[in-house]
């Protein structure tokens, strides 16, 4: 790196300049068109659109299935990390290479291939509704799709963290004489509890703006089975600009916060590390 | 090519690396820059380079002031401390690059581009290895394809950044030997960054020492040996003891090195005193003993092993110790 | 997620180089063997096989059709155009923010890091509803924009804007933390033997980077293809003019046509996969030059 702008190496101004251009011609003008939009609502009028009933059934609806869906993460997540690192067995490999599937697979995709799953006569779908357990059109469904939207994340934050992590500290407390159980809630878990908290979070912000995997599964009824973002396309679909901004700009800022605290919670984990690396 | 260096100052933020450094260097002469890390030393060599652009003062090659010239235009062939090889070239790509990269109207043609390559590579006597990718190599043989690279477009003074430092040491013995071969076949006017005391006072036509972002010393290896200008010069160039005393009513600090002590039973002509025996080191044929004066003070002699047999020296041992040669600084 | 953090070696804290005194007993092993690998052959393997089952459940022909039928074609074409425009606009972007990022201080710096990342915090829907604002016909240029025929929202031009958003972090966060890894020693060495700016680039950063920004393009790439929440807002489903594939599967599937929404999707699964697999080779590749 050169210190200072002043260095030896060319183009600072050519990309500095191109890259501020770009991103506030893409990014921050559009972004402040719904700022702008929403500060010219009135206040009743904004909070007429952000605090509907309906639109609290969508926010308590979009939340509640994110949390259920990051915490499921966070389980067979640590589970799937942890067996793709610690043990071998066949088709290991692809298996870790499937763990990104969500990723690449796009949503709309995800979200027909779930719906025929789970559908009454879908391949699970059979199995489940004798058992009472309704998940095609119900809060449970989306719960589902957006398990599978986050199950990256959690793996993938907590793989690099499990794999650096020192034998000789699993050694150590073997040798002082604890159990499996003992050395896994002492010495594992702390160390990766942060990147566990992280990934949920960042499964949890995924799912929280979700569309694409959840529409079709959840059946879009308002008051029931309605998420935020499909509400903020309705609005829009009636021309209802002023109540898709509101409600947007809720999205939006409960999104940034969130970005933040997982930025802060990264932070963490990497101060962490290098503390775990460096202080003996 | 002389270069003539006036009055620089450079800062990093709150940092100061340089402070008012002046230096000339001969044509042709091969040139340490010396000092602790964080000294300024790569700083200075880097600006000299274009690398980095000086606050205030002058840099200027051959009389011609060259401070706002580009690096590019200022023909110097740097070898960086890690050689900064393009990973993804060969060897030979590596050196024919200076000469790739020149405008078409000065770029040689291709078969002459060839032919000065395998040159090249012959002179650092790496002929052979022009195909091999710069992962294949040693660190040796990647220092010499730096050196190469950087020789192939013909500069008018070199710089090297650490050239050996990330070497182990053989390996690093045998390539300073050879540098200085080169640099008296080549003639240019080199310049070194060390940290090495050893390195530069082998190597060096004349050492500059720095500290803190000033020049302490500039002069031959004997001269900053011998005739240190500062207290830190002394105690940088080699292992010294400090005692205090008076001389004149003034307070002064002398040093001396653990090689240049004269141990005896009784006292000495000079500059002797009084000491106990508190450690013997054996290390083949010489021994390191740590001597405790009389008023206290840790004193290590570095004495052969001859002497301390026939003294019959052990722990406990009352001995006279003195100096052959010493250096006296004024203290504050 | 980028390669730099991805580049994980699977296999390095494995069983043969774990102790004896650190093995998992038997019945946990397999309680969380069977746990693990449950929930993948249900959320991810099931899933996937589903779409090419049902893609086929109507037989090869029924097949063919789908996705040779006109409409569909239109909308593999716009697919196509869509990547085309907003993977080469987003390389150069990512290349330029990193190299400004990577080798040179100067103040904002973080701000524009964080600035970068910031399509992953928006729902895609709002994504798309921020270019509606803006040239919706009730938008901020709504009324000039009709005053001059020129048709944004509702048509193409709108989706390459929503879709080039959605994705333009992608070969920056890749770049970014290569690029400071790799550091500019080269690129000063370049330089100093007489290089332009242009030569240096051309001859000493792009070889350096070339696999990270490969990776990159292919994150990039499928998430231009298989993008729907943002383009669904601003395309307005027209058929045969303004729907991706994503899009026409959607309408298949809603008009209960599912062989062949199904059919059409599975040319998004195979998109899906041959994805997973580059980047598994790249991250390979990546790692192994990492190590030399």
């Amino acid at each position: 790196m050169t210190r200072g702008s002043n260095g030896v190496l060319p183009g600072f101004g050519l990309t500095l300049g191109f890259s501020v251009l770009y991103l506030s011609l893409l990014v921050l003008v559009p972004l402040s068109a719904l700022f702008f939009r929403t500060a010219s609502l009135s206040v009743a009028d904004f909070f007429a659109a952000v605090a509907s009933p309906r639109a609290i059934a969508a926010y308590q609806l979009s939340f509640g299935a994110s949390l259920l869906a990051a915490l499921a993460n966070a389980f067979f997540g640590l589970v799937l990390a942890w067996v793709l690192t610690r043990y071998r067995f066949p088709g290991r490999e692809l298996v870790d290479a499937f763990v990104d599937l969500p990723f690449a697979l796009p949503t709309a995709v995800a979200g027909i291939t779930l719906t025929t799953l789970l559908a009454r006569n879908g391949w699970l779908g059979q199995f489940l509704e004798p058992l009472g357990i309704h998940a095609a059109y119900t809060p449970l469904g989306v719960t589902i799709a957006l398990t599978f939207i986050g199950l990256p994340f959690v793996v993938r934050s907590v793989q690099p963290v499990l794999e650096d992590l020192e034998a000789e500290a699993e050694e150590a407390a073997a040798s002082l004489g604890a159990g499996r159980l003992e050395t896994f809630r002492r010495v594992l878990f702390p160390a990766l509890w942060p990147a566990l908290v992280t990934g949920s979070a960042l499964a949890f912000a995924r799912s929280l703006g979700e569309y694409g995997s959840v529409v079709f599964i959840s059946g879009n009824m308002p008051l029931r089975t309605e998420i935020v973002p499909l509400l903020i396309v309705t609005k829009l679909e009636q021309y209802d600009y002023a109540g898709a901004t509101a409600v947007a700009t809720v999205m939006l800022v409960s999104s940034f916060a969130l970005l933040l605290a997982i930025n802060g919670l990264q932070a963490i984990g990497r101060r962490r590390l290098a503390g775990a690396g460096a202080g003996e | 090519m002389s270069i003539e260096v006036r009055d620089l100052w450079k800062r990093f933020g709150d940092f100061t690396a340089l402070r008012d450094v002046s230096l000339h260097v001969e044509p042709g002469e091969l040139l340490a820059l010396l000092g602790p890390s964080g000294s300024g030393k790569t700083t200075l060599l880097r600006l000299i380079a274009g690398l980095e652009r000086p606050d205030t003062g002058t840099i200027s090659f051959e009389g011609e002031d060259a401070t706002e010239r580009s690096v590019r235009d200022r023909r110097v062939g740097f070898v960086f401390q890690h050689y900064a090889l393009f990973r993804h070239m060969t060897v030979f790509e590596n050196v024919a690059f200076g000469l790739r990269v020149r405008p078409r109207e000065t770029r040689p043609a291709e078969p002459e581009i060839q032919a000065r390559v395998h040159e090249l590579l012959d002179l650092v006597q790496l002929e052979g290895l022009a195909r091999r990718m710069p992962t294949q190599l040693s660190g040796g043989q990647r220092q010499r394809v730096a050196l190469a690279r950087a020789l192939a477009v013909q500069p008018r003074v070199l710089l090297l950044d650490e050239p050996f430092g990330a070497l182990d040491a053989r390996v690093r013995r045998e390539l300073r030997r050879w540098l200085r071969k080169l640099h008296d076949e080549l003639g240019i006017t080199s310049l070194f960054v060390t940290h090495d005391q050893e390195e530069a006072l082998e190597l060096a036509d004349r050492i500059v020492v720095v500290n803190e972002g000033r020049i302490e010393q500039v002069g031959t290896p004997d001269e900053v040996y011998r005739r240190p200008a500062t207290p830190f010069v002394f105690g940088f160039l080699g292992e010294a003891n400090w005692l205090s005393t008076t001389i004149d009513g003034r307070k002064a600090r002398i040093g001396f090195r653990p090689d240049d002590l004269e141990i005896a039973l009784g006292p000495l002509d000079g500059h002797s005193f009084a000491a106990r025996v508190s450690r013997v080191q054996s290390l083949g044929g010489r021994v390191k003993l740590e001597l405790t004066s009389a008023a206290g003070a840790l004193v290590r002699a570095d004495v052969p092993a001859e002497r301390v047999r026939t003294l019959a020296l052990s722990p406990g041992a009352e001995v006279w110790a003195a100096p052959r040669e010493l250096q006296v600084f004024e203290s504050d | 997620m980028t390669a730099a953090t991805l580049t994980h070696e699977t296999g390095q804290a494995s069983a043969p180089s774990l102790r004896a005194a650190l093995q998992d007993p038997p019945a946990v092993r397999w309680t969380l063997l069977v746990l693990a690998l449950g929930f993948v052959f249900l959320f991810l393997f099931l899933p996937l096989a589903a779409v090419f089952v049902e893609a086929l459940s109507g037989g090869l022909t029924t097949y063919w059709a789908a996705i040779t039928d006109p409409v569909a074609l239109k909308a593999i074409e716009l697919t196509l155009i869509v990547a085309a425009v907003s993977v080469p606009l987003n390389a150069v972007f990512g290349v330029s923010a990193a190299w400004a990022i990577a080798r040179f201080e100067f103040p904002g710096k973080n701000l524009l890091i964080t600035l970068i990342d910031l399509p992953f915090a928006v729902s895609p829907v709002i994504s798309g509803l921020i270019f509606v604002l803006l040239f919706g016909a009730q938008g901020l240029f709504g009324p000039w924009l009709v005053e001059h025929g020129v048709k944004i929202i509702f048509a193409v031009p709108g989706i390459l804007l929503a879709t080039t958003f959605i994705t333009f972090p992608f070969v920056a966060r890749e770049l970014i933390p290569l690029m400071q890894e790799q550091g500019s020693e080269e690129e000063e060495a370049a330089i100093s033997l007489g290089a332009s700016g242009w030569q240096m680039f051309r001859r000493v950063t792009l070889p350096n980077i070339r696999l990270g920004l490969l990776y990159g393009i292919v994150l990039l790439n499928a998430r231009a293809m298989g993008e729907f929440g943002a383009v669904s807002v601003v395309s307005g489903h027209i058929r045969g003019k303004t729907n991706t594939i994503p899009l026409h599967v959607e309408i298949l599937y809603n008009e209960y046509q599912s062989s062949a929404a199904f059919a059409v999707a599975s040319l998004l699964a195979l998109l899906a996969l041959v994805t997973l697999v580059a980047k598994r080779v790249l991250e390979w590749r990546l790692r192994r030059e990492r190590l030399t």
